[in-house]
């Protein structure tokens, strides 16, 4: 698919996600033991042959910076093309902040207008999936669509969760003929999955039509507006899809990779696999006391103790009796003797010191903020 | 271009022939290792920990896998403009070609490598050890003393001695005596094969060495004996850290299994002494609620259904339901399908150990072909071998590369059979 370019957006506060992302934007959010939420979206646009992406950045943006440095695990550090990351800048009338999704691209235009390929991929970075999109270009191509958005069937959520969502009616023929944003009353249960394909030209002028309006955002302003005017439609996609936009969305899409339906799905393509940066890490080290059932392990542990049903991040340390149920444990935090968790997200290089027990519930984990010593 | 004051060479061309089936496709510096290494890891590591980014890698026998372990030396941070990893295989120099006839003529054959950089100091490794060091320490050692060469040397039991390259040095560290392999040694310092040479004197040793017809053309043999015939100030620099040869099937399951150990003696979680190696892309492992794993390594990808104690796994094993391994190493890659039981076993990348196979049960005897490579109890599957549901196999077993279930003409193998495909021996 060497004729579209990626964009991403990495924008804006998540104040679901609480202290998760106090010191870091959303799409850094490190999930499923080594990986963080934007390695899926970099991923499958890599795996599905695009080679120049370009990062929208805006909120907490070190910590991407840092992972995405200059896009060599993702074969992006490339002569032509490869990984561009835009941060906020002040210039003119560029106030350095954006309102929404279509001001942050139009205040990023120059890299559409200096690039060549015929079509744009345009996703957000803090979603679960793996998917190739070469058939989704394909289908917008068939379709004669002006833009593609691509939805997941979500019929497992909530009413309240699916008022999270874009959410949409297609008719027969895929054109959408109803996009409803964050409803309090949604239509169906037809999921935007915040991935749209629209061609480059298409985009600029509709960005630049915008920008010329005081308008910002990408979904009210460009395919609610336009719903009637251009031919929008609706791409189904049927594989594993999480957005990472509540902790309660976070905790159950980290407990989903215990599944090895979805694992497989997610990391175990051939063709298609996650990558993400590498930390030179030891094996895992098992001792005489570890009990571990059901569990993701990453590289660098060294457990001692009861863990079960839990993902544990690089380098987590578990020290001897510590019971360990139903959590998250982040990079680098060592958990002292005796320590008990149940239902606890425990972010980076925390400490958890001797005896100590805290205890969550399914629908709300604990959660202990970065740097902490307990 | 900036200078440097030391550089690398690295020989990787060993075969490593008492490691079997394990060394019959690879190199010995390309042998996986703990869990997720190579070898040749461990040197490469101490290089660039110890702050030497020029490094030459000689390599000659099956180079392939060691090569692209390698590449341009990006995990070990070698892929530099000014410097870095160099690959050296033997070549046509004009009319005439030749291999690397020893040690010291794989380094002769790229005296023009060498000129070219013209460094004070090199520092020859050889790949094939198991060991963390700091170089620089030792070329501190070798500018203090003046000397003129410095060879690493590491204390060994008495009755080990013989087995070495023995040093005899005065009481301050100067060597009067080396000899290798020595029936009655004098002393314990054994070489480690790690030298530093002041280049301009090592170059022409090389140069005298290449034109000695009777030479063997090795360090230990040749070029240490002359230089210390002609009275160069040569001396011991004392390593007292773990280092292994891992040279032997036995010594190379030992050293594996001392990563299992509670307080491991070769601790590779030091941070400010990272072992690097290419990161396979793989993700967390996963223990499964009917898995169980004690005194183990997991590496990466790997999927524990069931139970594993006092191992080494590396990336992408899959250990299904109701199989139990226990002090074996299982490479990248493979598969132990249900109900197995595996023993003292080393299992190679890629291999399929059937469903409810039993490895490592009986007496112990020896290998009958290669009774000196397959004598301590521990049975090898070959890279690729794939072993019938229901086999029984004993001790010291080989089980060749890429075996198949067609290879097995009964469902037991008794202590020290072999199974070999098409007849060849390895």
């Amino acid at each position: 698919m060497k004729n579209a370019i990626g964009i991403i957006l990495t924008g804006g506060k998540k104040r679901q996600l609480k202290e998760m992302t106090a010191k870091r934007t959303s799409a850094a959010i490190p999930v499923g033991g080594k990986y963080r939420a934007i390695d899926f979206v970099l991923s499958s646009m890599v795996n599905s042959g695009i080679t120049k992406v370009g990062v929208i950045t805006q909120y907490n943006l070190h910590s991407l910076m840092d992972h995405l440095g200059s896009g060599k695990e993702w074969d992006l550090d490339r002569r032509h093309g490869g990984l561009y990351i835009f941060p906020p800048s002040l210039s003119g009338d560029n106030t350095g902040w954006y309102r929404g999704t279509a001001e942050a691209m139009y205040n990023n235009l120059t890299f559409l207008k200096r690039s060549e390929e015929d079509y744009v991929i345009i996703a957000s970075g803090d979603c679960i999936y793996n998917m190739l999109f070469d058939d989704v270009l394909q289908y917008h191509i068939e379709k004669k669509a002006d833009i593609t958005v691509i939805y997941k069937e979500m019929d497992d959520l909530s009413q309240r969760e699916l008022s999270m969502f874009g959410i949409m009616e297609v008719d027969s023929n895929g054109r959408i003929i109803d996009f409803q944003e964050k409803p309090l009353h949604p239509l169906s249960t037809k999921c935007s999955m915040g991935i749209y394909i629209v061609s480059r030209k298409l985009l600029m002028s509709l960005l630049e039509d915008c920008a010329a309006h005081g308008y910002y955002d990408f979904v009210m302003d460009v395919i609610i507006k336009r719903i009637e005017t251009l031919r929008i439609f609706g791409y189904k996609f049927n594989g594993y899809w999480r957005s990472i936009n509540s902790i309660e969305s976070y905790y159950k899409c980290n407990m989903e990779l215990l599944q090895p339906e979805i694992r497989e799905e997610l990391f175990l393509q051939e063709d298609r696999k996650i990558f993400t940066k590498v930390k030179s890490e030891v094996p895992a080290k098992y001792n005489e006391e570890a009990e571990v059932r059901n569990s993701l392990i990453a590289d660098g542990c060294i457990i001692e103790g009861v863990v079960e049903n839990s993902v544990l991040f690089r380098g987590v340390t578990v020290g001897k009796n510590v019971i360990i149920r139903n959590s998250i444990i982040m990079q680098d935090t060592v958990i002292e003797d005796n320590v008990e968790l149940n239902y606890v997200i425990v972010d980076k290089n925390v400490r958890i010191t001797r005896g100590k027990s805290l205890k969550g519930e399914k629908t709300l984990p604990v959660i202990v903020g970065k740097r902490t010593v307990v | 271009m900036i200078r440097k004051e030391i550089i690398a060479l690295l020989l990787a061309g060993g075969q490593g022939s008492r490691l079997g089936v394990l060394t019959k496709k690879i190199a010995k510096p390309a042998v996986l290792f703990g869990g997720k290494y190579r070898i040749i890891d461990f040197s490469l590591s101490n290089c660039i920990n110890s702050g030497i980014d020029t490094v030459g890698v000689l390599t000659q026998y099956q180079p392939l896998k060691l090569n692209s372990h390698i590449g341009i030396g990006k995990p070990w941070d070698m892929d530099r403009i000014n410097g870095g990893l160099t690959i050296l295989s033997p070549y046509l120099k004009g009319e005439i070609g030749e291999w690397y006839m020893g040690t010291a003529n794989a380094v002769y054959q790229n005296i023009d490598y060498i000129n070219k950089i013209s460094p004070k100091y090199v520092i020859i490794l050889s790949g094939d050890h198991v060991y963390k060091m700091n170089y620089s320490r030792m070329l501190d050692f070798h500018k203090e003393k003046g000397a003129e060469a410095t060879i690493s040397v590491i204390d060994v039991p008495i009755e080990e001695a013989s087995r070495y390259g023995i040093m005899n040095a005065y009481e301050n560290g100067q060597i009067y005596e080396f000899e290798e392999k020595p029936k009655h040694p004098k002393s314990t310092l054994a070489s480690m094969g790690v030298y530093i040479f002041t280049w301009d004197v090592l170059k022409n040793y090389l140069i005298e060495d290449n034109e000695n017809p009777d030479s063997d053309h090795d360090f230990g043999k040749n070029i240490i004996p002359a230089m210390l015939k002609d009275g160069r100030s040569m001396w011991a620099y004392r390593f007292d850290g773990y280092w292994r040869d891992v040279g032997t099937i036995q010594a190379y399951w030992e050293a594996n299994m001392d990563l299992t150990k509670k307080v491991p003696k070769f601790n590779l979680f030091d941070p400010s002494w990272k072992i690097y190696t290419p990161n396979p892309v793989k993700p967390a492992h996963y223990i499964a609620p009917c898995g169980s794993v004690k005194m183990s390594v997991i590496a990466e990808g790997c999927m524990i259904y069931g139970s594993v104690k006092n191992s080494v796994i590396f990336p992408g094993v899959y250990i299904e339901e109701g199989a139990v391994v226990k002090d074996s190493i299982i490479m990248s890659n493979s598969r132990i399908c249900a109900g197995s039981y595996i023993n003292k076993c080393i299992i190679g990348e890629h291999a399929v150990i059937g469903e409810c196979v039993q490895i490592g049960k009986g007496e112990n005897i020896p290998n009958e072909l290669k009774p000196d490579i397959y004598n301590s109890g521990i049975t090898v599957v070959g890279e690729g071998a794939a072993i019938p549901d229901g086999t029984e196999i004993g001790k010291n077993v080989v089980i060749d590369i890429g075996v198949n279930p067609e290879d097995f003409l009964s469902k037991t193998v008794p202590s020290g059979k072999s199974i070999i495909k098409g007849g060849e021996c390895q």
